[in-house]
């Protein structure tokens, strides 16, 4: 796995150094609370309801397991003994005071951690597949290029105060699990003809106030251009990015307003003036970067394990743990494990200490040393072999962290709402508890199928509820909280935007509303292998409206 | 009514304007009831402001019951009474429970 250089070690420890002395000029009285804002938000420290939270990059989602215990050591001795994990494959802590900032900073430096990049208007970190490195339909691991773009933004001057913030997701198959369709720019790897690896390229993504799908600016981008053709999207986008109005400043609305025609002449003309020069990417500097990325020394297995067959056949509860929260591996006889982190009455995406220090025990017995976030708030354990799923299956649950949920409709994404976040309009955390608890029965859940819940608090779309299967938006009216239900928006490779399906739910209606929803399609599937989403592209939205409103 | 809110500098804890100084208790809040008394408050704030004490300051509507000042809006009752859920090894522990 990729370590941090001696550059990045220096820079971190010089930029904790720094916010340090910011952090004291502040409480002295020589900042003032307008002077310091943008500095704390260079280091990922925002001010929240309650308290000043912290978020903590983990890059393109992978750690290891001594990052995953200083993340439980942080939690347990500067916060509230616990975290939450985010959409955006980062860490949040609720309740960090200011004065301790620095020392959590220095603290997490010691494991090459930082919250560089995790705010403010620049780039900000790459998010990638989860399942990068392993799974089985993988053309390259997107996290070598991720890492190459991370080295490349970090502090990159021309980028630092761009119109708004910049985000950059990679997928490394051609199923996209990491939601590239909606980012400024999605990078999708793949091969052409010749067997050369290379990237579609895709730009003006977003969700937010105005969710827009990316558009196809480039089928396929060389990887020695990959560099060069980034700074020129960015570079068009800076040139004429609106800094005027803040809801109009980000890149989609300039390919919107703008056409993705004339942006791509002038991003290929930009392109063609740099790619020879010094952006152009070595395949020593790719290959040296993929070391870092190497594949551990699998064993090697048999794909069949007779000790897993008989815990399959003795206990239902693990088998179908295995079915759900389980994908094969690029390795014969290895599994990909889904830790999910949304028990049913549970807030989604938070660990406590203790269960981070578990993970982390767990990866380095299991799991090569190597864990994921997934964009979809839950951990990844990326090489298991078949023959110890079921130690790790047993410690899990002894943690409340073995729900065999994964992909199903209680595998809900929340963002944090009203019950943290100074920006929200109503509340996320209780909807999915509730939701949850609602669709707790396995069986029932089993008998959905694959379904997609994703809640926000507000319209800045932290909970990605435009692409969730059955989206929910909280609204403020009139000083209530109402939620409006968006039916058929995905973020996979055919992405698409939900669509507002009627007027909104009260607190105490939307779970029953989301019921009736569950049910038109239960009724109305043409049979168990159609999913909801399958459903309700071919009906439409009339079967799911006369439930809910007719 | 309206009673005077910030978060604390040092810790971002929720603070209110006291007859003692800025508290962390809602219960303490004083309850300001003419214009005059919520400018004077509002003037208090902007001197702990200056003082390095605060940030984020703002008058709030809150009624008066048994237990003292309860503000109006659900986002002010969050801020006051904290998060609605449980959260950390409470969380933990109900899903053991
Ligand atoms: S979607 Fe809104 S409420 Fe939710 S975390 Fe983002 S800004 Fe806060």
């Amino acid at each position: 796995m990729y370590r941090y250089d001696e550059f990045d070690s220096d820079f971190v420890a010089a930029r904790v150094a720094e916010f340090r002395d910011q952090v004291e000029r502040r409480l002295s009285g020589e900042l003032s609370e307008d002077e310091f804002k943008p500095l704390r938000l260079m280091n990922g420290v925002y001010l929240q309801l309650h308290a000043y939270m912290l978020r903590v990059a983990i890059p393109y989602g992978t750690l290891n397991s001594r990052q995953m215990r200083m993340l439980g050591h942080i939690a347990d001795k500067y916060d509230k003994g616990y975290g939450h994990f985010t959409t955006r494959q980062n860490i949040q802590f609720n309740w960090p005071k200011l004065t301790d900032i620095p020392d959590i900073l220095e603290e997490l430096a010691t494991v090459e951690m930082h919250a560089i990049q995790s705010s403010g208007n620049c780039i900000r970190n790459v998010t990638a597949d989860h399942f990068a490195g392993v799974a089985r339909d993988e053309i390259a691991d997107p996290r070598v290029y991720a890492e190459i773009l991370r080295q490349w933004s970090s502090i990159h001057p021309e980028f630092i105060f761009l119109p708004r913030k910049f985000k950059i997701a990679i997928t490394g198959a051609e199923h996209d699990r990491a939601a590239i369709q909606v980012h400024d720019i999605g990078l999708q790897l793949k091969k052409n003809e010749a067997g050369e690896i290379g990237f579609a390229v895709h730009v003006g993504g977003g969700q937010g106030r105005t969710p827009m799908i990316a558009k196809l600016v480039r089928d396929f981008l060389p990887e020695e251009d990959l560099l060069a053709y980034v700074e020129a999207i960015l570079r068009v986008y800076n040139l004429y990015g609106r800094r005027d109005n803040k809801y109009k400043a980000r890149i989609k609305i300039l390919v919107h307003e703008t056409g993705i025609d004339v942006l791509r002449k002038d991003i290929e003309a930009e392109f063609e003036r740099i790619r020879d020069g010094a952006l152009n990417l070595p395949k020593a500097d790719i290959e040296a970067i993929d070391a870092h990325f190497a594949q551990p020394d699998w064993a090697d297995l048999p794909d069949d394990s007779s000790e897993l067959e008989v815990a399959r056949r003795d206990n239902p509860a693990f088998a179908r743990w295995l079915a759900n929260n389980t994908r094969e591996h690029k390795a014969p006889g290895h599994a990909i494990v889904t830790i999910s982190l949304k028990p049913a009455g549970g807030p989604p995406g938070d660990a406590t200490a203790r269960q981070m220090e578990v993970i982390a025990d767990l990866a380095e017995r299991y799991s090569h040393d190597e864990l994921r976030i997934s964009h979809e708030q839950n951990v990844i354990l990326p090489h298991v072999e078949k023959r110890n799923l079921k130690a790790v299956y047993d410690a899990l649950a002894a943690e409340h962290l073995a729900p065999a949920n994964a992909g199903l409709i209680t595998d809900i994404i929340a963002c944090p709402g009203l019950d943290y976040c100074a920006l929200a309009n109503a509340r996320s955390i209780p909807i999915a508890q509730r939701l949850s608890e609602r669709f707790a029965d396995p069986a029932r859940e089993e008998e959905i199928g694959e379904l997609k819940i994703k809640i926000s608090g507000c319209i800045n779309a932290c909970g990605h509820h435009h692409v969730g299967h059955i989206g929910i938006l909280g609204v403020d009216r009139k000083g209530e909280e109402f939620y409006q239900i968006t039916l058929g928006g995905s973020a996979d490779e055919a992405t698409s935007i939900g669509e507002i399906v009627g007027k909104g739910f009260s607190t105490d209606e939307i779970v029953d509303a989301v019921g009736k929803v569950v049910d038109a399609y239960l009724v109305h599937r043409h049979s168990k292998d159609e999913t909801f989403l399958e459903a309700y592209r071919r009906l439409g939205q009339e079967p799911f409206k006369e439930a809910l409103y007719g | 009514m309206k009673i005077i809110t910030a978060n604390r500098l040092s810790d971002g804890a929720v603070v209110y304007l006291a007859a003692e100084g800025w508290l962390t208790e809602i219960t303490h809040a004083a309850v300001l009831n003419a214009h005059d008394a919520i400018e004077a408050g509002l003037a208090a704030a902007a001197r702990a402001v200056a003082n390095r004490e605060i940030v984020d300051t703002a008058a709030i509507d809150v009624t008066v019951e048994d237990k003292g000042p309860v503000p109006v809006r659900l986002r002010e009752r969050i801020r006051a009474f904290g998060p609605t859920i449980a959260f950390g090894e409470t969380a933990r522990a109900a899903l053991a429970a």
